[in-house]
């Protein structure tokens, strides 16, 4: 197949839910061997569309057709035997079966009612292989990293003879070496003549990877530009066609010390000793690799898990190690990483969400009052965009989901706050409100501690730079020193290994 | 399988202290090695494992059915009606039950999918429905099969004799073969494995193109069929079903024998040979009460006692295990 052939022709594709519309006549074109991104802010209509086209919705007007054939998908089986393969966001594999089961499902090769056992595992490792997976055949999916998981999605789908990848945010839950990894492969399908449509909040992955790069808007096209030179301005322009106000850094003047870790260990990492200092007015990020030890630390810090040793001090009054209250009273907060399950209740209203851990402050009465004048203030201060404080929680954007888990605490009056990758999942706009408003609080006389493993989040937002391996601080970068390079080096030296 | 081993050994030890303190000094004899005893063990084994492997078809998906005890009433109440008032032969009878029995599961099956209701609930009312229903039915009177349909019984009371005064009860080989066919259909057919696939992850299993719909309704199906099953052969043993009592309270019975065998409630986890395991421990426990504390007051405090301790020590088990692994230093991703 030649690369001008177009592989996948959508056309004025409409999709609404309950009367609001998500897709307002987009056009798509891919062709075989061809990356493009599709970039767009959360609620653009990216991940309608690529439900659209992997047949999980139907659409309410418009054609599709693939290879000069119109197609009609009535179901997610149609898409797939058709070869569209859609790797979802949230990784779609049954983790209770093993390696070759879940490259298998759904087309499991049988003989009558009966599996195929030997013919499966004999043919695995061919498709393992493709995408350079090294995993044991048995090995339970649950057992596999993210990065391993994700493989092993595409594995599956190349199995399936997909001609057309869609991949929706496959590197967010990845580390930068299992992005890495994941690029190349990428790479070397589209060598291969594999179409492949790409959904990113990562524009650097964007001016990587791309052909062409398709911007959405409101659930219509709104533009479309080169991959190659494709420069952050631009794409950024096709997200959201207005000039985002970057962040600017002011340098806040350190106080005195807020956060003070001595001899502080976890239970993750038994042998690794951590200590350091986080003074009012600070913004430090830790850096490090998957598996490094940054959850763990904050989640030991905050006492959602159980500390192996060490003191905590929150502007010089000890924390002692007594569970997530007992941090909090004392100022010590933390905004967890997996927003969905940790961070806010989804099912709950904004309301309840922001009163949460401050209700009980207010006497055994529920205090209806005060419940509503606090989610009046978080609403307007931090820029909710919610239709009212008694929405549903789980309705609203990533970013605003991710507003509320932090409006919680900010409530709470903390002195030391404490990120997990507070913009995971969140859009480019919703990210730049995010981290302004760290700046801000930083400005106001907190501590700002965050983990993240976008590098691109640390280089921007922190003063200064932790750098964690294997549950120990090997480094400590100043504003000046910190570039992906310096961060790399320090996080992947492994000595004897 | 590592619960399997635990639960076998459990099971030796459980029967050893039991054969232990069941020594009558004035026959000179363990009571519970008797043959009598043992066989009559069997047998119940088969009938409650039955049961729980009905309860294992619905619990690997995710869900939980409470209405079998109600549909071993229902069963055990038919069967009589069709045999003794409608004179129909045994085998269409035996077929009309089993059918009412599948279409019960169906139906659950159906308000699950169809209406989203949840399995707790749809089973919670069914349990009510169907109890409640045959008290009606059968004017609150006792059902049994007099003298009729004798060769059916077999099936129930049956035994093959392997020594002079010991053989392997009808209702334990029944429980073989139900129990073969599920190993089968779970760990060797694309079904099973689209079962437990569905069990772990709906929607995943949804878009990789398994119809999970018709899969929960047939394993409903099968559960509830099963249980009718279970309920012909109790009524055949014993000839004799009250509305108000029969079959009550078998859900718990047959829910905490899958559970015991490692069958997870929160789906997609299983093994028929564990269930058979947990149903087993859950009739040795009552016996062994009842050998050795010569009553039957302590039987529900002991059998939820076991469980818990059997749940305790698995998570801790499992806690070391995890401790163990996690010692060494921690995998870089590639």
């Amino acid at each position: 197949m030649g690369p001008a052939e177009p592989l996948l022709v959508a056309t004025g594709i409409e999709k609404s839910f309950a009367g609001v519309a998500a897709l307002r006549g987009v056009d798509l074109v891919v062709r075989g061997g061809e990356v493009v991104a599709l970039v767009g802010e959360n609620g653009a209509g990216k991940s309608t569309l690529m439900k659209v086209l992997a047949g999980i919705h139907r659409p309410d007007a418009g054609t599709l057709s693939l290879q000069g054939t119109r197609l009609e998908l009535r179901a997610p089986s149609d898409a797939l035997r058709s070869g569209i393969a859609l790797i979802h966001q949230e990784l779609s594999l049954c983790d209770n079966l093993t390696v070759v089961a879940g490259l298998y499902l759904g087309a499991e090769l049988h003989c009558g009612p009966f599996l195929r056992r030997a013919a499966m595992r004999a043919a695995a490792p061919r498709w393992l292989a493709a995408v350079g997976l090294r995993v044991p055949l048995d090995a339970t999916i649950a057992t596999l990293s993210p990065g391993q998981r994700q493989l092993l999605e595409i594995a599956r789908a190349l199995r399936a003879e997909a001609r057309l990848l869609i991949l929706d945010e496959p590197t967010s839950s990845l580390t930068q070496v299992e992005s890495a990894r994941l690029l190349e492969v990428v790479r070397d399908l589209r060598r291969r003549g594999v179409g492949i449509v790409y959904i990113t909040h990562r524009l650097g992955e964007v001016q990587a990877l791309a052909d062409r790069i398709v911007g959405l808007r409101d659930g219509q096209n709104s533009g479309e530009i080169p991959g190659p030179g494709a420069t952050h301005e631009a794409i950024v322009g096709l997200l959201v066609g207005r000039r985002l106000a970057t962040a600017e850094r002011r340098a806040h003047a350190p106080g005195e010390p807020a956060l003070v870790v001595r001899g502080f260990g976890t239970q993750a990492f038994p042998e690794a000793v951590v200590d350091f200092v986080v003074r009012r007015g600070e913004v430090v990020g830790i850096a490090g690799l998957l598996g490094a030890g940054r959850s763990e630390l904050l989640r030991a810090l905050f006492g959602v898990d159980r500390r192996r040793g060490g003191e905590v001090e929150v502007a010089g009054v000890r924390v002692p190690a007594d569970g997530p209250r007992a941090a909090a009273a004392r100022g010590l907060v933390l905004l967890p990483e997996d927003r969905q399950h940790q961070g806010v209740l989804l099912d709950f209203p904004v309301a309840w969400n922001l009163s949460l851990p401050t209700l009980a402050d207010r006497g055994r009465r529920l205090d209806t009052r005060y419940e509503a004048e606090l989610a009046a203030r978080s609403i307007r201060e931090l820029g909710i965009a919610t239709r009212g404080p008694l929405q549903r929680t789980g309705d609203l954007s990533g970013g605003n989901q991710q507003k509320v888990a932090l409006g919680k605490w900010l409530a709470a009056g903390p002195k030391v706050l404490l990120l997990d990758e507070p913009t995971r999942g969140v859009d480019v706009g919703a990210r730049a409100q995010i981290h302004a408003l760290l700046h801000e609080l930083a400005g106001q006389g907190l501590a700002v501690l965050f983990a993240s493993s976008e590098l691109e989040e640390i280089l921007t937002l922190a003063d200064r730079t932790l750098v964690m391996r294997q549950g120990r601080l090997v480094g400590e970068l100043a504003k000046a020193d910190t570039t992906e390079a310096s961060i790399m080096m320090l996080a992947t030296t492994v000595e004897g290994r | 399988m590592k619960k399997v081993v635990g639960l076998s050994l459990l099971l030796l030890l459980v029967g050893t202290v039991t054969a232990l303190g069941s020594y009558d000094p004035a026959s000179e004899r363990y009571v519970f090695l008797s043959a009598y005893n043992l066989e009559n063990l069997l047998h119940r084994v088969g009938l409650f494992g039955i049961l729980s492997i009905a309860a294992a078809f619905v619990i690997v998906t995710g869900g939980i059915d409470l209405s079998i005890g109600a549909v071993v009433c229902v069963a055990g109440c038919l069967l009589p009606w069709f045999v003794v008032d409608l004179g129909w032969s045994a085998v269409a009878s035996l077929g009309a039950v089993l059918g009412i029995c599948a279409a019960i599961g169906a139906w659950h099956g159906l308000l699950v999918t169809r209406a989203g209701l949840q399995p707790f609930v749809v089973t919670l009312c069914g349990l009510l429905l169907y109890r409640g229903a045959m008290r009606e039915f059968a004017d609150d009177q006792t059902m049994g099969l007099g003298s009729a349909a004798a060769g059916l019984r077999s099936l129930a009371t049956g035994r093959l004799p392997i020594t002079a005064d010991f053989g392997l009860p009808a209702t334990t080989i029944v429980l073989l073969v139900v129990a073969l066919l599920t190993w089968l259909l779970w760990t060797r057919t694309v079904w099973g494995r689209h079962l437990f696939a569905l069990g772990r992850n709906e929607e995943a299993a949804r878009f990789s193109g398994v119809p999970t719909q018709r899969l929960l309704v047939a394993a409903y199906v099968i559960c509830s069929a099963l249980a009718g099953l279970a309920g012909c052969m109790f009524l055949l043993d014993v000839n004799s079903a009250q509305p108000s009592s029969f079959g009550s309270f078998y859900e718990l019975y047959a829910i905490a024998g899958a559970v015991l065998g490692g069958v997870a409630l929160r789906g997609g986890e299983g093994r028929v040979l564990g269930v058979v395991l947990g149903a087993a421990l859950m009739v040795l426990l009552p016996n062994t009460i009842r050998l050795l504390a010569d009553s039957d007051r302590l039987e529900f405090a002991v059998v939820g006692g076991v469980i818990l301790a059997g749940a305790l020590a698995d998570e801790g088990l499992a806690r070391w295990w995890r401790q163990r692994r996690s010692r060494g230093v921690p995998p870089l991703s590639r």
